[in-house]
Formats: C-alpha cells, sequence, structure tokens
C-alpha cells in the first residue's frame, strides 16, 4: 500500500436545497446545514483512492464552530480515518486567508502528501482557500480538477477551463481542488455512521493554533437579489417596438 | 446524520421510481438493493453479522423517513427490521444469527407468515401444521396476506405442532424458499402497492429440526410479543405518510392563487393545515414515546398501540385533507398525494386492527380503576 496520506478540509454550509433569506442584513442561519458539496467530492476521491490502496489514511478536518463536528462525522461516515476540528466560537467569521493559514499549520503538523479540497464552498463561493494554501506552503497546486491520477510522486490532473480540458502535471505533496465532475459521491450507509460514531476527532481551539483570525476583508452590507417583478403583455410587434423605444432599449 | 442520510437516499433514488413502482405493482431491485448497500436491513443486527447495530429508536426513524417518500418501501424496511430481525435476535440460537441474520442484513429479504383465512386477528384459529417425523417437522397449510413475500427468500412460519395444546402448540419455524415454499397468489391490492402482498402454501415441506426459532410451542408468545413492537414501526409508517402528504401540498396551496390570493393564505385554509400539522406532531410524539419506553425496557404495549391507532387515524385525515387543499390536481396521479390517501388505509388494518388497538388500550386502562 501507498504511504500517502490525504488532508482533507471541508466546511459546513447552508445546504444547497435551502433557500437563501436575508433578514435583518445577515443571512438566516436558523435553517439546515450539510457538508459543502465540492468538499463531499474531495472526500469520495480520498476514499476512492484509499480503496485502490493509493492512499494509506484520509485525515478530514474543519475549521468552524462546534456544531461543525457533523461535518466531519459525514467525512467520517464517507471514509475518512480521522478528523480534526479547529473550533472557532459560534459566529465567528474565518475568511479564505485565515483558513488557509490554519490549514497550512494542520499540514506543519500531520504532513499529509496531498491536500484535497472542493474547488469552492458553496456559501461564499470565494474559491481561494487551496489556492492560498498552496502559496503558503510554497507547493504545487491543480485546481478545478475532473480528473486525478497518481503514479509514484506524481500527480496528473485534468482540469475543466473555458476552452476544453487542460492536463497538468505536478509532483507530490500538492494541493488539488476538485469539481463537480470529478466523482459522484457516495451515500454514507448506516453500517458506516455507526462506525464513524468511533472514529477520533481531535479538538483543538483556533487561539491554540497560534493563527490569527481577524477577517481582512471587510464586509459591507448582505441583501438579497431584487425580487422579478412581472412583465406586461404585448399584442403585436409593433407594440413591443413602440413600448422597447419607449423605455429607451432601442 | 441517519435522518439525513435515509432522507436523501429516498428523495434522489426512490422518488423518482414511486409512481412507476406503484402502477405496476412491483418493488424495483435496484432500490431493493440500494435498502441492503445503505444497512436499512438490518438497523439493529449486531456488526458481526454485517448489520449496522443502530438503535430501536433508528429504525423507527428510518421508516418514518421512507414513508415520506413511499409508504411501500418503507413497510418492506419495517417488516425486515422490527419482526424479522428482532425474533431473530431475541429468540435464535447463535448458530441461527450468523447464518440468517447476516443474509437478512446482506441481500435478502424475510418475512413474517402468521396470518391464515380463518385466523387474523383470532391467531388461536390457527390451521398450519407441523408434524415431528424423527428429526424433521412436515409443514402443512397455507398462509395468507403475507407481506414482501413475493420478493422473500426467509419465511418466519407459525404452525401448531400439536392442535390439542391449542396456542400452546404454536412454534415459529425458519422456511427457506427452496424447501418448498409455494407462492400461491399475488394480491392486487388499494395501496402500498410496491410491497407485495401474497398467499403461500406450504405441502409436505420438511424442515429440519433446528430450524425451530426459540422454543417448541411459544410462538403464538414470540408472535404477540413482536407485533407490540412491530406497532411503533407501523406508526412511525403513518406519520411519515402523513407528513409526505402534507409536504406534497403545502407548496402548491401557496402557489395557486384564487380570487388573488394564494390559497393556503386564506384563513379558512390556515387554520385547517395548522389543524393538521398539529395532529402529525402529537403522533410523532406519542410514536417516539413509544419506541423510547420500549427502548429503556419499560412497558409500552399500550403506548404503542395508541401511537398506531391515533398515527393511522392522523395518516388518513392529513392525506384526505391534503388532497381536498390542492383541489383538482391532488385528486389525479399527476400529483403524488392520491396515492398516499390510497396507502393509508392500510394502517388501519395490518399488525392488529384498530379495532384490536382500542381493545389493547381498553384492557390495559381497566385494572387500575378496578
Amino acid at each position: 500500500m501507498s504511504a500517502l496520506r490525504i488532508l482533507v478540509p471541508v466546511k459546513r454550509v447552508i445546504d444547497y436545497t435551502v433557500k437563501i433569506r436575508v433578514v435583518n442584513g445577515a443571512v438566516d442561519t436558523n435553517v439546515k446545514y450539510s457538508i459543502n458539496p465540492f468538499d463531499e467530492i474531495a472526500v469520495e476521491q480520498a476514499v476512492q483512492m484509499k480503496e485502490k490502496k493509493l492512499a494509506s489514511e484520509i485525515i478530514a478536518m474543519t475549521v468552524g464552530p462546534t456544531k461543525s463536528a457533523e461535518t466531519l462525522r459525514t467525512a467520517l461516515a464517507m471514509g475518512a480515518d480521522r478528523a480534526v476540528h479547529i473550533e472557532v466560537p459560534e459566529g465567528t467569521e474565518v475568511q479564505p486567508l485565515q483558513v488557509a493559514k490554519i490549514v497550512k499549520a494542520i499540514v506543519e503538523k500531520e504532513k499529509p502528501g496531498l491536500v484535497l479540497l472542493g474547488k469552492q464552498a458553496i456559501d461564499d463561493d470565494s474559491s481561494q482557500t487551496g489556492q492560498m494554501l498552496a502559496g503558503l506552503l510554497g507547493w504545487p497546486q491543480a485546481t478545478f480538477a475532473s480528473k486525478i491520477e497518481t503514479a509514484g510522486e506524481k500527480l496528473t490532473v485534468t482540469r475543466e477551463v473555458d476552452g476544453g480540458l487542460e492536463t497538468v502535471s505536478a509532483s507530490l505533496p500538492a494541493i488539488v481542488t476538485t469539481d463537480l465532475r470529478l466523482n459522484t459521491p457516495r451515500y454514507a450507509s448506516l453500517q458506516n455512521i455507526m462506525k464513524a460514531k468511533k472514529k477520533p476527532i481531535s479538538t483543538i481551539s483556533v487561539k491554540d493554533i497560534g493563527v490569527d483570525i481577524t477577517p481582512s476583508i471587510e464586509i459591507i452590507s448582505v441583501s438579497e437579489p431584487p425580487k422579478r417583478v412581472g412583465g406586461g403583455k404585448v399584442a403585436d410587434v409593433d407594440e413591443l417596438i413602440s413600448k422597447l423605444k419607449a423605455a429607451g432599449a432601442i | 446524520m441517519l435522518k439525513d442520510a435515509v432522507a436523501k437516499f429516498a428523495n434522489e433514488q426512490v422518488r423518482p421510481k414511486v409512481q412507476e413502482m406503484d402502477e405496476k405493482e412491483l418493488l424495483d431491485k435496484t432500490i431493493l438493493k440500494g435498502l441492503f448497500d445503505q444497512g436499512l436491513m438490518g438497523i439493529e443486527t449486531p456488526s458481526e453479522y454485517n448489520g449496522a447495530e443502530s438503535s430501536f429508536m433508528s429504525a423507527i426513524l428510518t421508516v418514518e423517513e421512507l414513508a415520506k417518500v413511499d409508504p411501500s418501501l418503507s413497510v418492506i424496511c419495517d417488516v425486515q427490521n422490527t419482526l424479522v430481525n428482532t425474533l431473530f435476535g431475541k429468540y435464535g440460537t447463535p448458530a441461527q444469527k450468523e447464518k440468517y441474520m447476516t443474509r437478512l442484513a446482506t441481500d435478502t429479504v424475510g418475512c413474517f407468515c402468521l396470518s391464515e383465512a380463518g385466523s387474523g386477528s383470532d391467531a388461536f384459529a390457527l390451521q398450519t401444521r407441523a408434524v415431528k417425523q424423527g428429526n424433521k417437522y412436515i409443514l402443512n397449510g397455507t398462509k395468507m396476506w403475507i407481506t414482501n413475500s413475493y420478493e422473500a427468500e426467509i419465511f418466519l412460519v407459525f404452525a401448531n405442532v400439536d392442535p390439542s395444546k391449542g396456542y400452546k402448540g404454536i412454534t415459529c419455524f425458519i422456511v427457506e424458499k427452496d424447501m418448498g415454499v409455494k407462492i400461491a397468489k399475488k394480491e392486487i391490492k388499494l395501496g402500498i402497492r410496491a410491497s407485495s402482498t401474497c398467499s403461500l402454501s406450504f405441502d409436505d415441506i420438511e424442515i429440519p429440526e433446528e430450524n425451530v426459532l426459540g422454543e417448541v410451542g411459544k410462538g403464538y408468545k414470540y408472535a404477540i410479543e413482536i407485533l407490540n413492537e412491530g406497532r411503533i414501526g407501523i406508526a412511525a409508517q403513518m406519520i411519515g405518510l402523513a407528513q409526505g402528504a402534507f409536504d406534497s401540498a403545502l407548496p402548491y396551496m401557496y402557489q395557486r392563487k384564487q380570487f388573488g390570493t394564494a390559497i393556503g393564505d386564506f384563513q379558512g385554509m390556515q387554520f385547517q393545515v395548522a389543524q393538521i400539522a398539529t395532529e402529525i406532531e402529537a403522533a410523532r410524539l406519542m410514536t417516539y414515546n413509544a419506541a423510547r419506553l420500549k427502548e429503556q425496557g419499560h412497558d409500552f404495549v399500550k403506548e404503542a398501540a395508541m401511537a398506531k391507532l391515533y398515527s393511522s387515524q392522523i395518516a388518513e385525515k392529513a392525506a384526505s385533507k391534503a388532497i381536498e387543499w390542492v383541489g383538482g390536481v391532488g385528486f389525479t396521479r399527476e400529483f403524488p398525494i392520491e396515492k398516499y390517501f390510497r396507502d393509508c388505509k392500510i394502517g388501519a388494518i395490518y399488525e392488529g386492527t384498530s379495532n384490536i388497538q382500542l381493545q389493547t388500550i381498553a384492557k390495559l386502562i381497566k385494572p387500575k380503576y378496578v
């Protein structure tokens, strides 16, 4: 078996089926949460690599409040071996640069050969953590992976880019961020959910990591997209043109 | 997490097949395989037999979640877990558990064969006979309305070994399909059509002595005990069904406008919705409470009977109201609500009819006052 150890950082986000509502200038957080779907793909990829004996251990990690432990349990139920929870107080905002710094600290401690994470989180859509982590560590990065192959210390990653597919290669250790079409995450079976309860999660307070999590980006306001308003009906082309002219569109 | 995992499976894998399975009156094999792969057919089964080694409450929550999407599939999972697996778990020898519980948790459907043409609520009238010959039993008789029996390969058959002893002759036998179980007729039904219901015939079937489950003559006791617990599962199925019907109706009610107002916003509708939501919640609490009492080893027979009785009534009411709320479309097969209405009727019938539940409740109330 390969001795490759994989670190998979995951994020707890508002479930993709929930309709986001803004209440008093903030997103309503009293809703269902689940694992970020792109991170779920990263976990699946890691588990598949372990099943093919391409990896020896999968460590899941998250940065978040106490409730984020649920997200780690999901990763453990899918097949991660153990988890690290960097706990922050409820309601703390941790931005991509700060998350990348925390992940870097864990990378230095756990010494994985590969960090697999979602290309972005579906809540803030920043798509920055993986790239910043690569920069901080000085490791090669392959983002938006739709196919990952490993051969010894070499990694070949197919990426989806605007013009089609791009294939890049990198040497390990490396950072790979996962895209939608990489795989279809499995359902966690009840047996594995039960087993996951016994897998270890080590909880570390963010203070003990020694990373300053003060936000570096200021959020000025949060608002819902403008509501769609109903249009009018026109009887014929002439009326349409006159209306468009009146609206200054043509 | 269990609820989420089951809900995800139910919504993504099961929901697209619900109507087709109902129309064909046939369980989709990939869905059945999904139930096994998800570990939902051996919820309480120990992990050494490939089970999930989870709790009774997990089984109840699973049955409820499945019923929100398809009450037919829910009963398949319910019978396997709360009747068949539980009987093996409680009374099986280590060899029987090893052999059968593993299969039941992995890929084999089991069924519980008690009812007969002349023996439903009156289990004393059981006619199926097992006659001992040397180290085996010869089984003869017919069973009716056996849930899941079309797919099943393991049958727990209740038969009398000595009619002169009355119900004390009733014994539970483990019968495998290839011993010669014949499906006499597959019923065509009003509801839960994807769950098979058949009559079975046993014609001089030889059963090895080691296939007696538990003790000879204790079968009636086992059946009654197991059905007491099983009722909590049916209650869970009924609250899932009620919630499923409710959830199917509500979005449309806030979409459809009449007289310039969404129909869900008329006070007459608001009050009905609130009433049903409250009743579903009450039924759910009764069901969870019965499950909790059972899990903690307290008396639960009365509470389980009440939960099943009430949940089946609320399921019928919720499904019926949900059809009325959405109006015309609710009456058509375009919408899934009419199916919930058809599916709910079984709740008042199987695993003890509503009248039997009332009798059980009354019987347990009286001693406190006389």
